[in-house]
């Protein structure tokens, strides 16, 4: 990594690393008395085991000065490799929480820690946050660059965004095991956590904007309007949903802001829209984009591709209240929850539908091509959750669904069925792709001669294609 | 926003864009989909004309149909209890003996006190009524308080060390903790309560003796003066083989030395006197099955 | 429609606001009435605070995540009114920052726990629930009674809660660590003054039956005996109007 950085950029990681360090430093020393001190420890550990790997390389030559003809895809690889570190760290978890519903005796010590309580939230950050938010973070840099033939706007901040996204994961989960925890669902991390999130989400707003101001073609792809709402709206979610009152700058602990009624509605319009934004607006801008790509065809509707992206971005942000149906919420607030779902389920129907109709006239492909079949399976789960979704959130349905174990299989069928297997057909579509070859962005326009020599001469194509066996004219990869 | 470029498959327009590769075509929206917009839509209205919807402000609409979950569910569980209103009368008036004696009502509490058991007292004395350490077996002839039905609904309503203004209060000292007895003479009298039960009865010797004299000058004013209990105190009874704390050595020896003050909660709050009765004949109804 | 889209699409800026003006609506017409009906909150004038030794144990309860598989929402449907009691009302949480109303019952609904069990049970049960409950799933918390509770910064917590408009007054916060340790002390001068602060229906006891300084096993027994006892509005009938 550091070895695409310029002499300069190298002592700004260095300036910067070393400040973090002595920031854990402090908070070690000041929370003393306070779990908040193993956090300041293992941001200390953190910056100097970064701060060491850049000097490792620090003498290395630096890079070519003009690099814009070329993706910078150091950080996509790297982001690829930490979503799968931590799909396995957060689905042993949830392997481990399973068996622990089966026989509670399997935590073997008598500690807290082992706790299934401490446990839960582990595997539900490991695999959101862990597993799916570095593969939306990899994938989104590999598509936005790819979409808009430009090189990513910036060097630094893209490992930036990495990498103070996993310390936040990694904050998060740790957190849980000492014991740090603020109870939100899929919002578990204390207030010092919270906060450094923005920080990180807003370098990637910013890092993504200018990215997208810098596009050589005229129209934004429909990829980049899902991974841009993914970013903007989980920051507004984030932000409000996380407004808490610390008991002092040297405690983990802190009150949320809001209380009873109120801050259940807040959570739960953040905890559906996480849902929303996180695990479903995102991984539609992966699948716009890889989908058509893999099957080569164009997608099935443009026009439907705008109802529905509106529609998903209108309706979600209204259903939060479907999980708080019978309780103290007002009826009338459940009565808006109830009816936003059931039109919600129109819009996630299109893009489903957007999606598989697209694989109209490449059907073979999806049986002979294995990284298009999970593609294909993702893009009808996404479907079944999102019509099993819209059906619980019926009240007389969620009168029976609510509280059981009917939601925990609602949450893997869209979890497992949809987020996974659209990223396992991301990820195994883009590593040939990005370790095999060298991409260069295409200078020229589309009908670029490059174009016409791909298809005159397919032992041009890179080996992936081998590998699968099809052949397919991926222009951008020669 | 098309172009004239056609995708040879589907015979539509593309929209002339091209992003690494991608295309998109620009079919028209299919009908279905608006249908559905249109009437998931006008489902949605009707909905918020009939039912509470939306906010106005420091109020909200109520909805034509006047319907809110609280009211809802008030109706609906009157509407249950006048469902059950004939048994539930019946077992609020008749008294014990001609309940039990009632088939029709017997079917009805054994259908129905189960689950009222289950969710309310199994934590402590076990699914079936078995007991558990500190909590008594409810389901053999040993009773603290009383075999008669009247005791045991008492101790429902009430309970015992619960707070009630009416609860049984019952205190096993500590006397060892509190140096009522010094060390041996707690030992003797351990050694002498488990000798009581006739069938274990082992062969006299000097610290039996001991213990039975220390026997009669502490605990026999609560627990009989052969140890058969007192059921107006809540004593057990010491002579037969159903323990409430244990009867193994270890056990015997920490409720004399440490004391012991079960507290069985008071009822009358949380059940209603049908519910509470009900309970009352199941206990007893298991009983006489288990015989 | 979509001629105006094909425009709006070649603007990155433009699409932010679209995405977040869109995208705004529905959060600020759900949540912002909430803080402006007054029916939203009912009032419940005889509502109190949680003493600093329950505060406490709260504070341990969603550290050990219990509401992973504890709710405590009683829902407004007959049979959950008939098991557990009266639904719960958002008055009954509204000094809970946060809420903890949960979403998935592995284990019951604890809304009305308090004075259900004896504190003995609890200590119990929470120390291996499989003595107690032989088919239960619900982790042991045995070390609970080994760690003593933390107790010198509960100032810290009740002021803070304070700024957040729970009426804790400057008696309670001057005096919160020496009521934890007093609640938990029972016949010590300091549980008397527990009494006077915070009402004779305060629960003063040794919660988990070992003599001395509290430990966690206190505070979250105390807080569990506390549950759905905070107020009693919600033994109040609504009427058909659903106001009170
Ligand atoms: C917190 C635990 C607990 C719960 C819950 C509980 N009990 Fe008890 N119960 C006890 C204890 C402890 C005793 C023994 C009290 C004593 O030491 O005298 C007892 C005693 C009794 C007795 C008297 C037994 C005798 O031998 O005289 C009856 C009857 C009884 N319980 C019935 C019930 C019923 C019915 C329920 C549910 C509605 C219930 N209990 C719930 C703990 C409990
Ligand atoms: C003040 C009355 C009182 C006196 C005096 C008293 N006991 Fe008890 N004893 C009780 C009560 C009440 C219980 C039941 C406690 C409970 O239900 O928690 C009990 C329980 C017991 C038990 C437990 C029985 C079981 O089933 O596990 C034993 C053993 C016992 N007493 C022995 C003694 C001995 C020995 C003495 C004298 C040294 C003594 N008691 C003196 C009231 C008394
Ligand atoms: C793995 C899920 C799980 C976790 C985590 C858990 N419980 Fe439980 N809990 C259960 C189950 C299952 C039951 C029902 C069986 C039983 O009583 O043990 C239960 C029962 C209870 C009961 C009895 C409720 C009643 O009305 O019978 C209480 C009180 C309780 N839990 C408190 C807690 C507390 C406090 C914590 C956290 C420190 C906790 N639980 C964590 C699963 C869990
Ligand atoms: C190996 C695969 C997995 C296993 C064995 C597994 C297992 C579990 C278990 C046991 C629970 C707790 C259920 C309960 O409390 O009753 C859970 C919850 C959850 N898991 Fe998984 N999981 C897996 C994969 C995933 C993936 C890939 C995701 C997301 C991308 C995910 C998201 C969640 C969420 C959101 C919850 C919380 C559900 C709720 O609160 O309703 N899981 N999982
Ligand atoms: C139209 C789309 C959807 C609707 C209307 C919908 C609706 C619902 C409803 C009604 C619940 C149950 C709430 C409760 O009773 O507590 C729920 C829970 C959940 N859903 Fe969906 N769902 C949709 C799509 C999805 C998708 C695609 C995913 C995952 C990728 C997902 C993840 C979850 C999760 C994680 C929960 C559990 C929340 C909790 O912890 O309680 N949903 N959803
Ligand atoms: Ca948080
Ligand atoms: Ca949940
Ligand atoms: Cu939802």
């Amino acid at each position: 990594m550091t070895s695409e950085l310029t002499t300069g950029q190298r002592q700004a990681a260095l300036i910067f690393l070393a400040v973090f360090a002595i920031g854990g430093l402090f908070l070690a020393a000041f929370g003393r008395a306070d779990p908040i001190a193993g956090h300041g420890w293992l941001v200390l550990v953190f910056a100097l085991l970064s701060l060491f790997g850049v000097l490792t390389r620090y003498y290395d030559p630096e890079p070519a000065a003009d690099r814009s003809g070329e993706y910078y895809d150091t950080p996509v690889k790297v982001g690829i490799i930490l979503a799968m570190i931590w799909a396995v760290i957060g689905m042993f978890v949830g392997d481990w929480v399973a068996w622990l519903l089966v026989n509670p005796n399997l935590t073997f010590v008598d500690e807290a820690w082992a706790s299934f309580g401490r446990l839960r939230p582990v595997h539900t950050t490991g695999v959101i946050f862990g597993f799916g938010g570095n593969a939306l973070i990899a994938t989104s840099f590999y598509v936005v660059q790819r979409t808009c033939r430009t090189r990513l706007a910036g060097h630094l901040s893209p490992l930036f965004v990495l990498w103070g996204y996993n310390l936040f994961c990694l904050l998060a989960v740790t957190g849980y095991l000492w014991g740090i925890n603020q109870s939100k669902e899929y919002a578990e991390p204390e207030w010092y956590a919270d906060l450094w999130l923005v920080i990180v989400w807003v370098a990637y707003l910013v890092l993504y904007l200018r990215t997208l101001a810098r596009r050589k073609e005229p129209h934004i792809y429909v990829s980049n309007w899902y991974y841009l709402a993914f970013i903007l709206v989980v920051a507004v979610l984030h932000i409000v949903n996380g407004l808490a009152l610390p008991l002092s700058w040297a405690s983990a602990k802190s009150y949320s802001l809001f209380s009873g009624v109120q801050d259940a509605m807040t959570q739960w319009w953040y905890g559906h829209n996480a849902v929303a934004f996180f695990l479903t607006s995102g991984f539609l801008g992966m699948m716009y984009y890889y989908l058509p790509k893999r099957a080569e065809r164009p997608i099935f509707s443009y026009r439907l591709s705008i109802i529905s992206f509106w529609g998903i971005t209108f309706f979600y942000m209204w259903a939060g209240s479907h999980h708080l149906h019978y309780t103290a919420l007002p009826h009338w607030v459940q009565t808006l929850g109830m009816t936003f779902s059931v039109m919600l389920l129109v819009p996630s129907w299109a893009s489903a539908g957007n999606a598989l109709l697209t694989l109209n006239g490449a059907w073979h492909r999806v049986r002979d091509d294995a990284t298009l079949r999970f593609m294909f399976v993702a893009a009808v789960f996404y479907g079944l959750s999102t019509f099993e979704g819209s059906f619980m959130a019926i009240r007389s349905v969620n009168a029976l669904s609510h509280y059981t174990d009917w939601t925990v299989g609602h949450v893997h069928a869209g979890a497992l069925g949809w987020v996974a297997m659209i990223t396992f057909g991301a990820i195994y579509a883009s590593v040939p792709w990005l370790w095999e070859t060298k991409d260069h962005v295409v200078a020229a326009s589309r009908r670029s001669p490059l174009l016409a020599r791909a298809r005159r001469h397919p032992h041009l194509r890179f080996r992936d294609v081998e590998l699968w066996h099809h052949p397919g004219p991926y222009v951008a990869h020669l | 926003m098309s172009v004239d470029e056609r995708d040879p498959h589907s015979g539509y327009k593309t929209t002339g864009h091209e992003w690494n590769g991608i295309k998109e075509l620009n079919t028209p929206v299919p009908r279905p989909v608006y249908f559905f917009l249109v009437a998931a839509f006008l489902f949605s209205v009707v909905y918020w004309v009939l039912m509470p919807a939306w906010p106005t402000g420091l109020s909200y609409t109520k909805g034509l149909l006047g319907i809110d979950q609280r009211t809802s569910v008030a109706r609906e569980v009157a509407g249950a209890e006048a469902g059950r209103a004939a048994w539930t009368q019946k077992l609020e008036e008749m008294p014990f003996d001609q309940a039990l004696a009632d088939p029709a009502l017997m079917t009805r509490v054994r259908e129905s006190a189960p689950s009222l058991f289950g969710d309310n007292c199994a934590a402590c004395h076990g699914q079936n009524g078995g007991g558990a350490p500190g909590f008594p077996n409810l389901r053999d002839d040993a009773w603290l308080w009383g075999s008669a039905p009247d005791a045991i609904a008492e101790t429902i309503r009430a309970g015992v060390n619960s707070g009630h203004p009416d609860a049984h209060m019952s205190q096993m000292m500590a006397f060892g903790r509190d140096q009522l007895l010094p060390q041996e003479d707690v030992r003797a009298v351990v050694a002498y309560v488990r000798s009581l039960f006739a069938a274990r009865a082992p062969a006299p010797s000097a610290a039996l003796t001991r213990g039975a004299e220390v026997f009669a000058g502490n605990c026999a004013s609560c627990h009989g003066a052969r140890g058969e209990g007192n059921q107006q105190l809540g004593a057990p009874n010491l002579t037969d083989d159903e323990w409430l704390y244990g009867g193994d050595q270890e056990s015997v020896f920490q409720t004399v030395w440490s004391g012991r003050q079960g507290q069985m909660p008071a009822w009358e709050a949380r059940l209603t006197l049908a519910q509470r009765r009900m309970l009352t004949l199941y206990l007893i109804d298991q009983q006489r099955r288990a015989e | 429609m979509f001629g105006l889209h094909y425009k709006l699409e070649k603007k990155a800026l433009a699409l932010v606001l679209a995405i977040i003006g869109v995208s705004s609506i529905g959060g600020l017409v759900e949540i912002a009435p909430l803080f402006t009906i007054d029916q939203t909150v009912e009032e419940a004038p005889d509502m109190r605070v949680l003493t600093p030794l329950e505060l406490a144990g709260r504070n341990i309860y969603i550290r050990e995540g219990c509401n992973a598989c504890h709710s405590q929402m009683i829902r407004t449907l007959r049979d959950e009114v008939e098991r557990y009691g009266p639904y719960s009302r958002a008055a009954e949480s509204q000094y809970d920052h946060p809420m903890l109303w949960g979403s998935k019952r592995t284990g019951p609904d604890l809304a009305r726990l308090g004075g259900k069990y004896s504190d003995a049970w609890h200590t119990a049960h929470l120390n291996n629930p499989r003595d107690l409950v032989p088919q239960s799933v619900m982790p042991a918390y045995a070390w609970l009674s080994r760690h003593q509770l933390r107790i010198d910064d509960l100032q810290l917590h009740l002021r803070r809660l304070r700024t957040l408009g729970v009426p804790y007054t400057e008696a309670m916060i001057e005096n919160a660590s020496a009521d934890a340790a007093g609640q938990a002390a029972p016949n010590t001068d300091r549980a008397w003054s527990v009494a006077e602060r915070y009402g004779e229906a305060t629960n003063i006891r040794d919660f988990d039956g070992q003599p001395g300084a509290p430990t966690e096993m206190d505070a979250l027994v105390a807080y569990l005996q506390m549950l759905g006892r905070q107020t009693t509005i919600a033994d109040r009938p609504v009427d058909e109007e659903g106001a009170e």
